[in-house]
């Protein structure tokens, strides 16, 4: 177990090395960098920054400089927790994604946990009361679930919240709790908020696990030794929860690790219709100002991220199976 | 006809044993799709969608890029069967708008003159437009009186005609989920099957490949590629934007069949028909082409027909970004993002119903992969 923890996290260090490289490449690939873009305006404008601090810039990221010297640059500032300057912005990365990161990852795992859940209460109620008429309803409000894009949902609620209750609904606070420390009332408003991005963001997993929750316990309620419950007297709810989900569940946790990519997508994507304060709207805005440092440290972090997530999806799976832990991991 | 055996608490649908000795494995699948209903509206709903959008042009009773300052954020226009006299008849007749300025909310209201009455006709002249080569300008539905025109589906900031403009975005919306897996079929489809083939060294550096290019998460990847493209200009044009944002979303979807097909193909390096062929002097490449990719052919329609949604809902959400189709082309999600703010989707929420487009192209499409996925599949239930 433990060796194959370690065999992981080695593979890992060498997977973000390269995911670093390949980032950075493909966010210096549109030609030109934010520091011309903004000389242009401003000397469109009339106005000139300071030439000595355009040099001085310059050497200290190697603007110039040829790709490999800039990514070195980027890279050998790591160990110091130094990603880089953000040109729009005018301050340190760092500086301007941790919150947000932290936002980001926080709704994640919200969603994650949201997803989980309804999809597993949802699956084992689906597949006992079969052909039943919730069953057809969750059935077609899961085929909706599955092709509606992530964005149009959050416009739809947007729309519905607001006519319906009246709700200030974008960001994750309302505008009188802004500025105020964290007390109970603003938590309260926070949750009053963020059930929006989560709904939206595991609507589309939620229909897929469920689906699969279904199928697999479908399978497993066929299996013999369901029989042999049933016929020993055991109690069917003990039944369907104490054995069939257990090994439905099984294949469940093999594919964790696929939904997350999906979850931190939706998250991007609903935080820039919601206007969230997470990583999203930042990100896209980066992209199209070639904001180079602040979107390649946001994409390595992302990845970071999502390895991480996959590593104890993974680290999930060999505690529940034997087999991945014991045989060729 | 068709017999049912009973397996446990089950029924499972077997083939009418008297023929089946002469139904091909391919006619056994088709049966076994026909039979499935979802699957039949997917398949018979694309047919029509892709249908309707082909014609675009002749359907729509205004051409997609045609602005009228009249008509900003304009409603859908007001049809109404009853007549001139008052009486309901069969004819459908539509009011020239008048469009004033509302002194207390500073917005432009529509009203209909219902004194005016206006009656649609069919097959009308219209617009010119292009299409299969054939230049006309009759439209399926329209008006003779070229100041009064119908808008089924409302206008835009601009306002330009939405119905016109979904089904001109149908086709751009429609075709890259084709175009797309087209690409990832061919990606996947070569890397899968050379790498499942020759194993060893070719194996190792496709699976880092194909780990590198899945530790990425999906949209910021597409994002940053997309950024990438250089602007619209004289020698790079919307079109030739809209074939690279298609090979982007296939760069990204090909690793998945690329495994599959590799387990497949490693599978059948050691079935017997390889080893027989192989020892019948067979090369490898007639090995692969004309033994291995015959057997795998189903699972990779399969797959293909299970990723195109995906890609429809990526082409979607980039456009929408701001990152995909650019003007003068149009698609669905570039449609959305004019209903990107609570302001504009309260006062014109018809601009929302590109999105009811993508759900149904989306559903539809779902529909025909589980349909064939199950059809291809002998052991599910």
């Amino acid at each position: 177990m433990v060796s194959y923890i370690l065999r992981r996290l080695g593979y890992m260090a060498i997977l973000i090395v390269l995911v670093a490289v390949v980032g950075f490449i493909i966010i210096e690939l549109p030609p030109g960098s934010y520091l011309e873009v903004e000389l242009t305006r401003i000397r469109a404008l009339g106005g000139d920054i300071n030439q000595a601090m355009i040099d001085a810039l310059k050497q200290q990221y190697g603007v110039d400089q040829p790709l490999h010297i800039r990514f070195w640059k980027w890279i050998s500032g790591f160990v110091r927790g130094d990603f880089g300057l953000s040109f729009e912005y005018w301050t340190p990365v760092n500086q301007l994604i941790w919150l947000r990161l932290w936002y980001t990852i926080f709704t994640s795992l919200l969603t994650l946990v949201f997803q989980w859940v309804l999809a597993i209460f949802i699956g084992v109620y689906s597949a006992t009361h079969r052909y039943s008429l919730l069953d057809y309803l969750i059935t077609v409000l899961q085929f909706i679930g599955l092709s509606m894009p992530a964005f149009l949902l959050a416009l739809l609620l947007m729309v519905i919240v607001h006519k319906t209750l009246g709700w200030h609904v974008s960001g994750f606070n309302s505008p009188e709790f802004q500025d105020l420390p964290w007390n109970w009332a603003k938590i309260v408003d926070f949750a009053k908020h963020v059930w929006l991005p989560i709904v939206v963001v595991g609507a589309n997993g939620t229909a897929w696990l469920s689906r699969v929750m279904r199928a697999n316990l479908l399978d497993v309620l066929n299996m013999q030794y369901v029989q042999t419950a049933r016929s020993k007297g055991v109690r069917e709810n003990v039944v369907i929860w104490k054995h069939a989900v257990r090994n439905a569940i099984h294949p469940l946790i093999m594919v964790l690790g696929a939904s997350l990519p999906a979850i931190i997508s939706g998250q991007l994507i609903v935080g820039v219709v919601l206007n969230l304060p997470t990583v999203g709207p930042l990100y896209f805005r980066a992209l199209m100002n070639q904001d180079m440092y602040l979107a390649a440290s946001i994409l390595m972090f992302l990845t970071f991220a999502l390895l991480i997530g996959n590593l104890l999806a993974d680290i999930l799976l060999a505690i529940v199976d034997p087999r991945i832990r014991l045989g060729e991991g | 006809m068709a017999e049912t055996a009973q397996v446990q608490s089950q029924e499972i649908w077997v083939e009418p044993i008297s023929k089946v000795g002469q139904y091909s494995q391919w006619k056994l699948m088709r049966m076994r799709f026909a039979r499935n209903k979802l699957a039949m509206i997917g398949s018979i709903g694309l047919l029509v969608l892709y249908i309707i959008v082909a014609l675009a042009p002749f359907l729509a009773p205004t051409d997609y890029m045609r602005q009228n300052q009249d008509y900003v954020y304009g409603p859908p226009s007001k049809l109404t069967f009853r007549g001139p006299d008052g009486k309901l008849g069969l004819r459908l007749y539509t009011h020239p708008v008048v469009t004033q300025l509302n002194p207390q909310t500073y917005r432009w209201d529509f009203k209909p003159d219902t004194t005016k009455f206006e009656p649609v006709v069919l097959f009308a002249k219209g617009d010119p437009y292009t299409l299969f080569g054939i230049k006309s300008n009759i439209h399926l539905f329209g008006t003779r009186n070229s100041d009064v025109r119908i808008y089924l589906l409302g206008a835009d900031s601009l306002g330009r005609d939405m119905l016109a403009r979904i089904l001109m975005g149908g086709r751009i919306s429609m075709t890259v989920g084709l175009l797309g897996v087209a690409l990832t079929i061919v990606f996947g489809t070569v890397f899968g099957t050379a790498s499942g083939y020759y194993g060893g060294f070719i194996d190792d550096m496709m699976q880092r490949l194909v780990e590198l290019i899945q530790a990425f998460p999906t949209v910021p990847l597409w994002a940053a590629l997309s950024a990438a493209l250089p602007n619209i200009s004289e020698e790079f044009t919307a079109l030739d934007r809209y074939f690279l944002i298609t090979l982007i979303l296939s760069l990204v979807n090909w690793t998945g069949l690329a495994r599959q097909l590799r387990a497949k193909v490693m599978a059948y390096n050691r079935a017997d028909f390889t080893m027989a062929a192989l020892a019948a002097g067979a090369s490898d490449a007639r090995v692969i082409f004309v033994h291995m990719m015959p057997n795998a052919a189903s699972h990779i329609i399969v797959v293909a027909a299970l990723s195109i949604p995906g890609m429809i809902l990526g082409e979607t959400s980039l456009s929408f970004l701001g990152l995909g189709i650019l003007p003068p082309l149009v698609s669905w999600g570039a449609l959305l993002r004019d209903a990107q703010n609570l302001q504009t989707v309260m006062t014109a929420p018809w601009l929302m119903i590109p999105g009811i487009a993508v759900v149904i192209a989306v559903l539809l499409f779902s529909f025909l992969g589980d349909g064939l996925r199950d059809a291809v599949d002998p052991y599910s239930i």
